[in-house]
């Protein structure tokens, strides 16, 4: 556990806001502010030391007690059709406490970053996967090809931590990485390769490589600009692979029916399977989005974008997406949790308003009600899920700010309905 | 506050208690003595009725990564088992892979009060407890996995004592808050990671030089010298192989002596006789087991139906993914600990291997003498849904229903059975001692699965019917801790259960080798790998209830 070394120094704290679970950041901790003394990142650093703002929650703009703003709250939850929890960027005591709320009110949940990651899940649920977690690819992983990110930008010590080192079966020498699609915005090293293409070659590309594995005649000499003899040679090192890995983040693969491509890179890593081994790796994690699709996974059976407007849970991957529930009408309030990251804002729209957000948050026009809550791992405990899924990680309290948990504030409104 | 059941007929096999009509007093969620004068709050009349210990089913995959991925897979059956909330009740779904809310009520609903999630891998055991604290009423506990971890496999390689083994298993009871441990696959989760896709009880890891057999014998004696009450429990090598039966038979003896609990033991018995090149062990498996009074069973029973597959066994999960109905699957190398493989199945009843695997299961059921050694189970949701329990107690207390029901299955199947001609129908006593009184004593759970004086009042009324599977499926009442859970089949109160655990005393100079580990090849700080108590109980709701390292009832 995140130790206190002396007073206001911690060390082994862990980040909920990278992804990859790093838990080996040393923080002090002077009152309500925050300075990483080591091992920050480009993501972690801002995110933990990002200064607490106005903490008095609000109603149309005005400064309220937290009691009024949970009773204005349930006001305009108690009146609505068909309430939207969107957002739900929180811990797994947050995510419990929305569900219990949305099973009581017959609301929609979805959480922020469904868009991406649906284009995994909808591949789960059609044909599975064969995936690995983050100590397997430290271990063992000799040949990593990162599908269409620029992983570094996204997870910046996913390399310092996962690869460039010996693992207990693959000496750092021996590993390789070669980029299909995106080339990483710094020059790789001496063992990596880059096999570039532009987005929108990147389903034709790994069509390709996928066939290639599979020994289909092939008459074409390129695919998407790339040469088919380099596809071909990446398709024999990811048979000749002891332990390969084949990477991707969702969110980079940001064009329509993306989860096409994804299918296609998880029937080619179980066609590899055929004869040696070789794993997924989807890249996630962030703002709480596993945490929201694990908790309603097993609380209701099914991922986000379920709602309870019959009693019972129903998933609808497409009809209940938040942002088309926004965009046709057919919600008529919006509760946005965002408790990680005062930019994650809730979109634009028409409709009452109700915001849990991280401290700090700031609006272009204020929302009906807005309640600042403390973020997981720094104003108080909880868990939150790592992008591989397994390893959920314990978070820690760090200051005392005065804040509430957001878990806290949903009973309050559940209670007050 | 004084509850009295008066008249009931009594099935408490820990107290020899064969059907015997006598009342039972509860005090502060405790079974009392009768007191002497004292003013009775509430009582109720169970004359005509049958009483027994709520059930344990030992050995149900309920909380844990593997159970979630099962549950995201499948959204076409939940689906058709939707669960709506009511004035007290969660909604949810049911079925295969149901919901934490509603397993939790459905259990309640069928008289059970405590399950046992038997593959808690280490590193997500902090899932598990968390799943696990998410299904109401029922108390739980979980089995941790060890056996094809490499820390494990690297001291066996490195040839390190018995006493640093026995350490790090205490160690692992202690920091991932289970009852016991379980091995699956004996080093076969980590030779597939090396490409290797069997493994037998002598064969050899490729990178390890280990085999299961040494795995096994490891495992068991930590356990045993750290007097852990439940045994090694056992998922063996070979899963759903057509001849597995002599691996399964060379690893009852090849403990030699030692108590070890083989797990759904059905998918481990089969022969490779008769056209089919399948067949059933049953008979010799039974047989090993009436000899050998260490080994105690359950059975995972198979019934017909669709359900998923759920088992950190990735290496025989993969080999099985072709079967997958509907055909998706999932497979997962996990953090250097185990792995795990979710395969959705249709169980056919004229299907010959499934129909087989259906008699198989219940041959040992009836062939194995002690019923102190077999426990009911389906391997939930592996063999069929825990829901189908009231089937197959009528199964096993009906002969001329089981009779009916194997004329139904294909025609080879039913040749290649001696089911038909087995006599013996299970009595309640039978039926509370596999699950209740033995499930207890197996666990290692003094105050639960008994109705003397000072076990919790976990109980459970049911209303007599010649029809057994009626009967078990919807009792009259239920009591969970002393409070009134389930009324004539139906909820009508929620609580919430506690984890039982047992943290055997270790030598912490292996923190020191687990710490230097952890720093090198691991992706988290061991001590937040480390699961506290407060992380299950500061939700409110949870509690850990800490069992004594008695030894278990020994050999």
């Amino acid at each position: 556990m995140a130790k206190e070394i002396e007073p206001g120094l911690w060390e082994h704290v862990p980040s909920p806001f990278c992804g990859i679970g790093a838990d080996d950041l040393k923080i002090r901790v002077r009152g309500d502010r925050l300075e990483v003394l080591e091992n920050g990142d480009d993501v972690t650093l801002p995110a933990f030391e990002e200064p607490l703002g106005e903490k008095q929650p609000s109603v149309a703009g005005k400064p309220v007690p937290l009691a009024e703003a949970v009773a204005q709250a349930a006001k305009i939850l108690k009146t609505s059709d068909l309430p939207l929890i969107g957002g739900l960027a929180t811990d797994v005591a947050g995510m419990r406490a929305a569900l219990s709320l949305a099973d009581r009110l017959g609301a929609v949940v979805d959480n922020m970053n469904s868009a991406a990651a649906m284009r995994n899940i909808l591949v789960l649920q059609d044909s599975g996967w064969m995936t690995t977690t983050l100590a397997e690819v430290r271990n063992r992983c000799d040949l990593l090809v990162v599908v269409g990110v620029d992983v570094e930008t996204l997870f910046p010590r996913f390399f310092e931590r996962h690869l460039w080192l010996d693992g207990m079966f693959a000496k750092n020498s021996a590993r390789k990485v070669i980029y299909l699609g995106k080339a990483p915005a710094e020059k790789p090293t001496n063992d990596s390769q880059v096999l570039a293409c532009a987005d929108e070659h990147l389903p034709a590309v790994v069509g390709m490589l996928r066939a290639l594995i599979n020994d289909r005649p092939i008459q074409a000499e390129t695919v998407g600009g790339v040469a088919v003899g380099e596809l071909r040679s990446l398709a024999d090192q990811l048979k000749k692979a002891r332990y390969g890995v084949i990477t991707w983040a969702a969110a980079a693969l940001d064009w329509p029916q993306a989860e096409l491509t994804v299918q296609i890179l998880c029937e080619t890593v179980k066609d590899l399977n055929q004869t040696t081994r070789c794993s997924g790796l989807p890249l996630g994690g962030k703002e709480g989005d596993q945490t929201a699709n694990q908790v309603c996974g097993w609380q209701t059976g099914y991922p986000v974008r379920t709602r309870f407007s019959r009693g019972y849970p129903e998933y609808d991957p497409y009809l209940n997406a938040g942002d088309v529930l926004i965009e046709t009408g057919e919600v008529d309030a919006l509760l946005w949790v965002s408790a990680y990251n005062t930019r994650r804002t809730p979109p634009k729209n028409g409709l009452p308003t109700i915001v849990l957000g991280r401290c700090g948050m700031t609006f272009e026009q204020s929302p009906d009600v807005y309640i600042p809550v403390g973020v997981p791992g720094i104003d108080h405990a909880g868990h939150t899920y790592r992008m591989d899924n397994v390893v959920a990680v314990r978070l820690f309290k760090l200051r005392e700010a005065g804040l509430p948990s957001t878990s806290q504030v949903l009973q309050a409104i559940q209670e007050a309905l | 506050m004084l509850i009295k059941l008066t008249g009931g007929t009594v099935y408490d096999p820990a107290h020899r208690v064969n059907g015997r009509v006598h009342d039972l007093y509860i005090q502060d969620g405790r079974i009392v003595d009768p007191p002497a004068g004292a003013h009775v709050d509430k009582e109720y009349d169970l004359h005509g009725m049958v009483v027994m210990a709520g059930a344990i089913d030992m050995h149900t995959h309920i909380g844990g990564g593997k159970v979630n991925i099962a549950r995201t897979l499948l959204p076409e059956d939940h689906r058709a088992d939707p669960a709506a909330h009511t004035e007290i009740l969660r909604s949810g779904c049911g079925h295969a892979a149901p919901s934490t809310l509603t397993t939790g009520y459905r259990y309640a609903e069928m008289g059970f009060t405590t399950a046992f999630e038997p593959a808690v891998l280490p590193v997500n055991a902090r899932q598990a407890h968390m799943e696990m604290g998410d299904i109401p009423i029922l108390d739980k506990g979980g089995y941790a996995m060890l056996g094809s971890d490499d820390f494990l496999l690297r001291l066996m390689q490195s040839g390190a004592d018995q006493k640093m083994i026995n350490d790090y298993v205490a160690w692992t009871l202690n920091a991932s808050q289970c009852i016991g441990i379980k091995v699956v696959n004996p080093g076969g989760i980590s030779a597939f990671k090396f490409n290797q896709r069997a493994l037998d009880l002598d064969e050899e890891h490729e990178y390890y030089g280990v085999t299961p057999r040494q795995v096994l014998k490891v495992l068991a004696t930590a356990v045993n010298e750290l007097a852990v009450p439940h045994p090694l429990h056992v998922h063996g090598c070979n899963l759903g192989v057509p001849g597995n039966m002599e691996t399964t038979l060379n690893t009852i003896s090849g403990i030699e002596g030692l108590p070890m609990h083989l797990t759904h033991i059905q998918f481990h018995s089969y022969g490779t006789e008769g056209d089919f090149k399948f067949s059933s062990g049953a008979a010799r498996i039974a047989e090993a087991i009436n000899a050998n009074k260490n080994i105690t069973v359950d059975v995972g029973q198979v019934l017909f139906g669709q359900t998923v597959t759920a088992s950190g066994d990735n290496m025989r999960q993969h080999a099985n993914a072709g079967h997958a109905h509907p055909h998706k699957w999932v497979c997962m190398d996990i953090e250097c600990d185990a792995g795990c493989g979710v395969v959705p199945f249709k169980y056919r009843d004229k299907n010959f291997v499934n129909a087989l695997q259906w008699a198989i299961g219940l041959e040992i059921f009836l062939l194995v003498d002690n019923p102190w050694q077999v426990y009911l189970t389906t391997d939930h949701p592996n063999g069929a849904p825990f829901t189908s329990y009231p089937h197959l107690i009528r199964l096993l207390m009906d002969r001329s229903f089981r009779n009916e029901q194997l004329s139904r299955l294909h025609p080879e199947a039913q040749k290649m059975t001696t089911l038909a001609s087995i006599e013996r129908e299970y009595s309640l006593y039978e039926i509370a001692i596999m699950t209740r009184a033995g499930a207890a004593e197996l666990v290692g759970l003094s105050d639960r699965g008994h109705l003397g004086a000072g076990a919790a009042a976990d109980i459970t009324v049911y209303v007599p019917d010649a029809n057994r599977e009626k009967m078990f499926s919807r009792p009259k009442y239920v009591f969970k801790d002393g409070q009134l859970v389930v009324k004539d089949g139906e909820i009508v109160k929620v609580v919430w259960g506690t984890t039982h655990v047992v943290k055997p005393e270790y030598d912490h100079a292996v923190e020191k080798s687990l710490e230097k580990y952890f720093d090198q090849y691991m992706t988290m700080k061991l001590d937040n790998f480390v699961i506290r108590e407060e992380e299950i109980s500061e939700d409110g709701r949870g509690s850990v209830t800490i069992h004594p390292c008695w030894g278990g009832r020994g050999i």
